[in-house]
């Protein structure tokens, strides 16, 4: 077995695993219904997760996702109030998310700071404009919202794909090409494993920091995007804290904190079982969203834990 | 016939790369001047020289990286421009660096085809890149999974995949940068293979190692740099090992012979520190060694054969993994410095700025700090008692400071080795270790230094002096413990310790 | 040195400016000076301090008093970033520390035991982080970030011990620490400087500061030194840990009430930030204990000067990540070169 694939299989057999005892745990648990609400409900972490897959593969961290979650609901809002179409607003929100990002990285390559302490920088910067823009929820009432919110694809057993959860795996098959089938995607690969190597092989680092940051922004506005689309308003506070979900995401997905090693893929399923722990504990219903906390915080000790062992392997051999 | 300029090499065909005149200077050292260096389709030549020979800088003019100053350069007769790693590759001149410049954690696939993988309709074919990836190490008759991460093989394997990618179909020229630093001997061969069989096929190739065996083993001709001059080229049979040692040693006129004279042969008490057997795989060969309180051992050898692992070994910066260590008679374990420290033996790392100085601390807490690491956090050396231990020193050792609160990393290189060397001396040592105690010391401190070591000699200190010099070794030496290619090859005592016995016994001869 | 002499004579002025600029001390002190002074013109008796019933009372009181949760993190925090590390889970900390003072004295203990169980909680999350940097050599942002995600839910289990509906409590020991006051002045600053003391005498009267900042500086040099880089990487964490405890106890008094999930919610990133403005580096290395003071008030008298000049209090936010954003532009290199040749090409 490829050692690389270990905390990907890791990944898909907690998931396996947490599904299966819900299935024992509560009737009607088995249902396509139940794995189609868990990605309408997490679809927009799971999108901004994607993002942020690329940029902890280079090695870097986005804290700013949550705040740009919440930033562009507010925008959306109140360009619906100025009677902006919701995709048009979208599509302006995207664009922003790109240039924000690029300039994160930009300010992360060329003064080589932290990429932590920058986009904290980004996360204050974002939640404070949304608080400048408006301090309360704001309705999106354009007629597109509702019929988004209905559409979807029936699913055999009664389950459903809503519209979010489409974009989402859109979203996440155009992150398997560009990380997997483009020169780019294995240069971010190559950053996150050495840099140094990296730039003596002749990677661009400036132009793919700067992109990568830029896609990680993207995405998390489309995050934000697909959050307004389904709450159908813009809340100053929306996506608080949503940073750490989605790190954490990524991380379950077998992605290496410390960069280099990690598959796109196995963040959908990093978001999946984050999900799949709040669906068990609500169908418990005795429980709460402590148990919610603490069950991602073990997990993320296994894996990290479990990484580190697989980094160690690595150290070993170069440095004998 | 052996000279400067390679003016006695009989020459049948066109050289396939040829230096003529190349000088280059950095601000305060003239790094190369006025080199020679030519090389034949299929031959392999080893380049030789100490630590700033210019063996880099050589290097680094012929791979672009760096332009010289004057001189030409000629590929297979015709005059080129370089101004580029990237141009010297497309004119077929690959470079393997000293470390693995290769990302570990990915596939070799994607090492091997980084930055130029086979694209379709925009999107990278990997079945296409896995074909050139296995085509480029067919080339060296390597045969393994490709799709593993590089990290999981060893060095050997990685160093060969890093060939394998400079490698292109019109190489020409092959430098290998110390490709065999950390390999062993099996690997080292199988290198070796892939060498003679690249060389049958007319390339040419620059080798650079420090081990001698390799480079008779290996190469076919030698040249050899020091400060920046080419000392000598000629084919291997024409360069014994005594005279190869003695063209990259040089000698160093400044030192004043009468120390050798002066100095009082000492010590014939019970040793304090008994090492038997003691080594550790890939870094050095098992090797006895013994120091005597009022005695100056020193460790004598060419760059790379292992006196900083000795020393390392004997203070306990490096874990053993065979031998043991006797102290006053008693065998000990100590796994750290922090353990030999208490025993009472200190050690002057060569490589101040990783392992020395603290940059952002004053004078006074990088003198104290072996010794208050030594009392323990909780026995804090007075303000007063810092002051007086560290303006003693910057006197003794005549550190120019302004003052003891100065950052240490405000001053010159030259200070900052002082301080270093002051360090150890604080910690009030019975044993000392000093690792190339002169580098970067300027010539006047270098005489205070020297006898500042045969002072503390006297003193009753038992003292282990590593050093590239040969005259500082000659100069302070009460018996020389001599390495080879990372193992200890002989022990030279008393009126026997000259240059030219500790260069025989280098050479083996 | 080797400048045209001719350039020798103008720039004596910019040198003796330079060497100011150089004092670290001189930036934040600086930053805070300004904000007060812009306050002073802003809102007329900013700088009174009253005395009402027997308490002190004025804006620059209330900066204090307010700072000083935030101070006693950073305290910590400085600590740590010293060492090269970081320490997340502060916030998850205080959380911690409040759920188990609200659970103790919902058990009866005797209040002052409460306080050492409260300081206590917040060693063993030291321990926690500690075993995890110092023993399995986990990146610190990773380490610490497992109990930043999951400490906040810990406070809710430890909530639920007891019920945990109605969380609030009264203690009359506690409630003195934070919002009292010992003769004029407020006890949360009488308890801070002594922390600030406390720590301060652990750090510069040992030798532990000297070994915290050799690890930070540079651990292999600091090994060949003898200097063993876990056990002061691990007495690192265990003071965070400790300091994040006392404004756990300060924060949680001040409510009188255990909220898990809103208490001292973003204080790591303000702490980070203090130690950052107080002039600390990153990278580690040195520890400077009352630069960070004043790098947590220059965050309260920002915060205090948007709130007087009738802005809402979420503008802090962005004021805040852009004095970041200068602070690190001054610090980075590049940044600095591009600013000079900007100034340089206009000078000439």
């Amino acid at each position: 077995m490829r050692e690389r694939y270990l905390p990907f299989l890791a990944t898909i057999a907690v998931f396996v695993a947490l599904f299966v005892t819900g299935g024992f745990l509560y009737k009607h648990f088995f249902s396509t219904l139940v794995i189609g609400h868990i990605l309408v409900d997490n679809a927009f972490i799971i999108v901004a997760a994607i993002g942020t897959t690329f940029v902890i593969l280079s090695g870097g961290i986005d804290l700013s996702i949550g705040s740009m979650i919440g930033f562009v609901g507010v925008v959306m809002a109140n360009l619906d109030a100025a009677g902006w179409h919701p995709l048009a607003s979208a599509a302006l929100m995207l664009g922003f998310g790109v240039l924000f990002g690029a300039f994160q990285g930009f300010i992360i390559d060329f003064c080589e700071i932290q990429p932590f302490i920058i986009t904290l920088a980004g996360l204050f910067m974002l939640r404070g404009a949304c608080f400048m823009i408006n301090l309360d929820s704001v309705p999106i009432r354009h007629p597109f919202v509702s019929a988004f919110a209905e559409a979807n694809i029936p699913l055999p057993g009664g389950g459903f794909l809503a519209s979010s959860a489409i974009v989402m795996l859109v979203a996440l098959a155009a992150a398997i090409v560009i990380a997997h089938f483009t020169r780019f995607g294995t240069n971010v690969y190559a950053i996150g494993g050495d840099r140094t190597s990296a730039a003596l092989m002749g990677v661009p680092m400036r132009r793919t920091i700067v992109s990568i940051y830029a896609l990680g922004g993207f995405y998390s506005a489309l995050g934000g995007v697909i959050y307004a689309l389904y709450t159908s308003s813009g809340y100053p506070l929306a996506g608080t804290g949503n940073e750490l979900n989605a790190i954490a995401s990524v991380v379950l997905g077998g992605t290496l904190l410390t960069g280099g090693v990690g598959m796109v893929a196995g963040t959908l399923f990093g978001g999946m079982i984050l999900g799949l722990i709040a669906t068990l504990i609500n169908f418990n219903g005795s429980l709460n969203g402590a148990w919610i906390m603490i069950s991602g915080g073990v997990l993320l000790f296994l894996f990290i834990v479990l990484q580190r062992s697989l980094v160690g392997s690595f150290k070993l051999r170069r440095a004998a | 016939m052996v000279e400067a300029g390679g003016a006695g090499v009989v020459e049948t065909t066109t050289p396939r790369i040829e230096l003529r005149g190349i000088s280059k200077a950095f601000p305060g050292i003239q790094a190369l001047a006025k080199v020679d260096f030519s090389l034949n389709p299929g031959e392999v030549c080893a380049l030789m020289g100490e630590n700033g020979a210019g063996k880099s800088t050589l290097i680094k003019v012929m791979t672009g990286a760096i332009r010289r100053d004057e001189g030409e350069i000629r590929l297979d007769g015709k005059v080129v421009e370089i101004n580029s790693p990237g141009e010297a590759r497309a004119l077929g001149i690959s470079t393997v660096y000293q470390e693995v410049n290769l990302v570990p954690t990915m596939s070799v696939t994607k090492n091997l085809t980084l930055g130029r993988q086979p694209r379709r309709f925009g999107l990278v074919s990997w079945r296409a890149a896995r074909e050139r990836a296995r085509e480029r190490l067919r080339r060296l008759n390597l045969d393994i999974d490709i799709e593993r991460p590089l990290g999981s093989y060893s060095v050997a394997i990685q160093q060969l995949v890093a060939i394998a990618r400079a490698l292109e179909d019109d190489t020409r020229v092959l430098v290998l940068d110390e490709p065999t630093a950390s390999l062993d001997a099996r690997e080292t061969e199988l290198l070796f293979r892939i060498v003679r069989d690249l060389k049958s096929r007319g390339i040419a190739i620059v080798f650079i190692t420090h081990f001698i065996d390799q480079v008779y083993a290996i190469a076919d001709r030698i040249s050899v740099l020091r400060n920046g001059r080419l000392v000598g080229t000629g084919s291997t049979a024409e360069l014994p090992r005594f005279k190869l040692i003695s063209l990259m040693l040089g000698r160093e006129l400044e030192h004043d012979e009468a120390q050798i004279a002066a100095k009082a042969s000492s010590a014939t008490g019970e040793p304090i520190l008994t090492a038997q057997g003691l080594g550790r795989r890939r870094t050095i060969a098992p090797f006895d060694l013994s120091l005597r309180a009022g005695e100056v051992v020193g460790l004598a050898g060419l760059l790379g054969s292992g006196r900083t692992e000795t020393a390392k070994l004997i203070f306990g910066a490096i874990r053993p993994d065979s031998g043991e260590l006797d102290l006053d008679g008693a065998a000990v374990t100590y796994h750290s410095p922090r353990q030999s420290l208490r025993q009472g033996i200190a050690f002057c790392p060569e490589d101040r700025k990783a392992e020395g100085v603290f940059g952002e601390l004053s004078v006074r807490e990088n003198i104290i700090i072996a010794l208050q690491s030594k009392r323990g956090w909780l026995h804090r050396l007075s303000r007063d008692e810092q002051e007086r231990l560290a303006q003693e020193m910057i006197k003794t050792l005549d550190i120019a400071t302004p003052d003891a609160d100065k950052p240490v990393e405000q001053l010159s290189g030259g200070n900052q080795q002082k301080v270093v060397l002051a360090r150890s001396l604080v910690s009030g040592p019975r044993i000392l270790i000093l690792d190339e105690p002169t580098r970067g010391i300027d010539v006047g401190a270098h005489a205070e230094v020297v006898t500042l070591i045969r002072h503390l000699c006297e003193q009753g200190l038992a003292l282990l002096v590593a050093s590239s010099e040969l005259d500082e070794l000659v100069a302070v030496g009460d018996r020389i413990a001599v390495l080879r290619d990372r193992r200890k090859v002989g022990e030279i005592v008393g009126a026997e310790i000259t240059r030219e016995n500790i260069i025989k016994t280098i050479a083996g001869a | 040195m080797d400048q045209p002499s001719a350039t020798t004579t103008r720039p004596s002025f910019n040198l003796r400016l330079r060497a100011l600029a150089g004092q670290r001390a001189v930036w934040p002190l600086l930053a805070l000076a300004l904000i007060l002074i812009v306050d002073g013109f802003v809102s007329p008796g900013f700088f009174t301090i009253r005395i009402v019933e027997g308490r002190l009372f004025g804006s620059l009181i209330d900066i204090l008093y307010r700072a000083m949760p935030t101070a006693m993190v950073a305290l910590g925090m400085a600590v740590v970033i010293g060492t090269k590390g970081i320490d997340l889970s502060v916030g998850s900390v205080i959380a911690i520390v409040g759920a188990t003072i609200a659970w103790r004295i919902h058990e009866g203990d005797p209040h002052f035991v409460i306080l050492l169980i409260a300081l206590g909680a917040g060693l063993l999350c030291g321990l926690w982080n500690g075993f995890l940097v110092a023993i399995l050599d986990i990146q610190p942002i990773v380490a610490t970030l497992i109990l930043m995600v999951s400490g906040r839910g810990i406070g809710l289990m430890i909530n639920l011990i007891y019920g945990g509906t109605n969380p609030s409590f009264l203690s009359p020991l506690l409630q003195n620490l934070s919002v009292g006051h010992v003769g004029l002045i407020p006890t949360r600053l009488i308890l801070g400087a002594a922390i600030f003391g406390a720590l301060w005498l652990l750090i510069r009267r040992t030798a532990l500061g000297l070994f915290l900042e050799s690890v930070g500086g540079n651990s292999a040099a600091a090994h060949l030194a003898g200097i063993s880089a876990r056990l002061i990487k691990y007495s690192a964490y265990l003071i965070s840990g400790l300091c994040a405890a006392w404004a756990g106890v300060v924060l949680t008094a001040d409510t009188h009430t255990s909220d898990p999930v809103s208490v001292g919610l973003y204080i790591e990133l303000d702490a980070i930030l203090a130690v950052v403005i107080g002039g600390g580096s990153l990278a580690g290395g040195r520890i400077y204990l009352g630069m960070t003071i004043v790098g947590a008030l220059v965050i309260q008298a920002l915060t205090t000067s948007i709130l007087t000049s009738g802005l809402p209090p979420e503008y802090n936010l962005v004021v805040k990540a852009v004095v970041v954003l200068i602070v690190l532009l001054l610090q980075s290199k590049n940044a600095r070169g591009a600013l000079l040749r900007v100034f340089g090409g206009r000078r000439q």
